[in-house]
């Protein structure tokens, strides 16, 4: 399977005060074409802090990360966006949509700033909310809508540029098991229909049998990994 | 895409309403202040220039200079028959004509007024004033050479019911306790001076007034408009010599159609740039208004700023969205202030037309004004909006999710 994203010895070291604290530790790294990683690790242990790293969003102390052949520390902050607008799509703990927008335009977004047409861009968001099933309620604010609704807003909405990784950032962290579920199975579902990559950081090992490989990250290094 | 980033704008701003409007106040208030000035300022322009196309340009004005004299002696110089024989004989001068004024009591049945006579002067002289100052009769006839104690009304007198409601043409009114017989009214002019006056012949006022010589002012119209200037210097000299007054103590003016534009012009010009320097100073103040309510929103919608990076937003992309929603702050409440700027100098219009009886003041409006004011006011708000949308646009991604 192709790399597609490689972490090699990345160190992240955040100042709190005086105090120097090393987030990340040496930390190596592989996700593939394809596959569906799990990050797994007790809160502190530098999931958010790696993953972050995997989205382009921030960028490593020390080390080296390669998306597709680009050493993303080389990059500048726009080409690190158009990469994470591109080829990257979230889905976050908090759902993060746009309150003042509705769903639709919401999922729109992404497009906007890749500068896609309005008529493909329209065409494609009602597309995307009708897979996650969300087809009646385009034109509802997130405020209208329920939670697992709003995540799967947020999962139509990492998808509008086609990206080739999915980063799922305890997606089902702020839902009941039962909405949970369903957001899992979308996940799932990307995976095996469309063949997505897919990222997913959690702290529920509940939620890690999903996943064809976990990796256990513990004071920001793996301690394990497993293989399904 | 540009398109889209103004959507969303409109979309954040109507979201926060009160905070809208409360800076839009801030702004539309200047901006309505410096388009009623223009709009003023240039219906004033128009209004001289009609004033003067009305006159012409080939006539000189020859006023007195008032407060000339010894200090103490109270002397003020007037003109006299003679000053207007010396204007009369300059060459290039084709007409002139002398008014002679007075302040009087005039009674009509019970009703008592005091009126500005005017002293109209006979033959050629009648027309020329007649066409500088546009005087059309609109009821009765004009002044004849033979009459003596005739007199017009100006079309204020009757209108307004200076000298009550039932004065008409063939009436008798005493004016300085002298009876005189209504031959005509006037038309309205639009100059409030002329308006509420009444005229007599010039012969009946100097023996009523007993004013045998005095002229208040003298009007000379040349043949020639190019050598206007020439002709006003001529005339200058030739009035020295005659009053044996030097060079620069002149006690008279003589005033050249281009002279009067200039001070009318001087005057505006001042008063303009006097209140548009308070109106700019309104506008700065709304600037900052816009810019706080922006380093506000800044803060406000942080996550929001992370949650543009992380899907895709560049920099340049947040930089606009909020440059653009500071300019529409801006523009809006220009178009408020442009509305109520143009309702404001036609209410003052309205006011100097039916309350002054003058048509000097007047409303201007042009749409390139209208566009002007609204391109100008969205470019201010995006000036003041510049700062924090930087601010914005130069947030980590990261921090910013996290709402820092």
């Amino acid at each position: 399977m192709r790399q597609i994203i490689k972490l090699q010895d990345v160190w992240k070291t955040y100042k709190m005060g005086n105090i120097e604290v090393n987030a990340l530790q040496g930390l190596e790294l592989d996700v593939k074409e394809g596959e569906f990683l799990a990050i797994m690790g007790p809160s502190g242990s530098g999931k958010s802090t790696a993953v972050n790293m995997i989205g382009c969003l921030d960028v490593p102390t020390k080390g080296k990360i390669t998306l597709e052949q680009h050493d993303i520390s080389k990059l500048s902050e726009s080409e690190l966006a158009q990469i994470r607008g591109r080829k990257i799509g979230f889905i976050f703990q908090q759902f993060n949509l746009i309150p003042t927008l509705t769903a639709l335009e919401n999922v729109m977004l992404p497009m906007i700033f890749q500068g896609v047409d309005e008529e493909k861009r329209k065409e494609r968001a009602a597309m995307l909310l009708g897979l996650v099933e969300l087809g009646d309620r385009t034109n509802h604010k997130p405020t209208e809508l329920s939670g697992g609704q709003q995540q799967r807003v947020a999962i139509a909405r990492a998808l509008a540029n086609n990206p080739d990784v999915i980063i799922a950032d305890e997606p089902t962290g702020n839902l009941d098991s039962k909405t949970g579920a369903i957001v899992l199975d979308f996940l799932q579902k990307l995976h095996k229909k469309e063949r997505k990559t897919i990222v997913m950081v959690t702290h529920d090992a509940s939620l890690v049998k999903v996943a064809e490989r976990v990796e256990f990250l513990k004071d920001g290094k793996i301690v394990k990994s497993l293989r399904r | 895409m540009l398109r889209d980033y103004f959507r969303f704008a409109l979309g954040t701003l109507s979201h926060r309403k009160l905070r809208s409007w409360l800076t839009m106040i801030g702004i539309f208030i200047g901006i309505a202040a410096v388009v009623a000035l223009i709009s003023l300022g240039k219906g004033f322009e128009q209004a001289i220039n009609r004033e003067f196309e009305k006159i012409g340009t080939d006539k000189l004005i020859i006023l007195p200079k008032t407060g000339v004299g010894a200090p103490g002696t109270n002397a003020v110089a007037e003109l006299t028959e003679d000053d207007l024989d010396i204007v009369k004989r300059v060459s290039g001068i084709e007409n002139t004509a002398g008014f002679v004024f007075a302040n009087s009591k005039v009674e009509f049945d019970d009703n008592i007024g005091f009126f500005f006579i005017i002293g109209l002067p006979e033959g050629d002289e009648r027309d020329l004033v007649a066409e500088l100052q546009s005087l059309n009769i609109r009821e009765g006839r004009n002044l004849r050479d033979n009459d003596r104690f005739s007199a017009l009304l100006g079309s204020g007198v009757v209108d307004k019911e200076l000298l009550g409601k039932n004065i008409n043409v063939r009436d008798k009114i005493k004016i300085n306790s002298h009876e005189f017989t209504i031959v005509g009214i006037l038309e309205k002019t639009g100059d409030p001076g002329w308006d509420g006056s009444i005229s007599i012949p010039e012969e009946t006022l100097r023996e009523v007034f007993n004013e045998p010589d005095k002229l208040d002012e003298i009007i000379a119209k040349v043949a020639n408009v190019e050598n206007i200037n020439i002709i006003a210097d001529k005339i200058k000299s030739d009035l020295r010599r005659s009053r044996d007054v030097k060079k620069d103590e002149e006690d008279f003016d003589v005033q050249t159609p281009e002279q009067l534009l200039g001070s009318f012009g001087d005057i505006i010009g001042i008063v303009q740039s006097v209140l548009i320097g308070i109106a700019a100073i309104s506008l700065l103040v709304g600037g900052i208004g816009i810019a706080n309510t922006m380093y506000t929103a800044v803060v406000e919608r942080t996550k929001e700023i992370g949650i543009m990076k992380s899907i895709g937003a560049q920099n340049k992309d947040i930089l606009l969205i909020f440059v653009i929603e500071s300019g529409l702050l801006g523009a809006l409440g220009g178009l408020i202030g442009i509305a109520l700027g143009f309702g404001l100098s036609f209410a003052v219009e309205a006011v100097a037309k039916n309350v002054l009886g003058t048509n000097l003041i007047g409303a201007y409006f042009s749409y390139s004004l209208f566009f002007g004011a609204l391109m100008f006011s969205f470019l201010l708000g995006a000036v003041f909006g510049v700062m924090p949308a930087k601010q914005a646009a130069s947030l980590q991604p990261v921090d910013a999710l996290r709402g820092k």
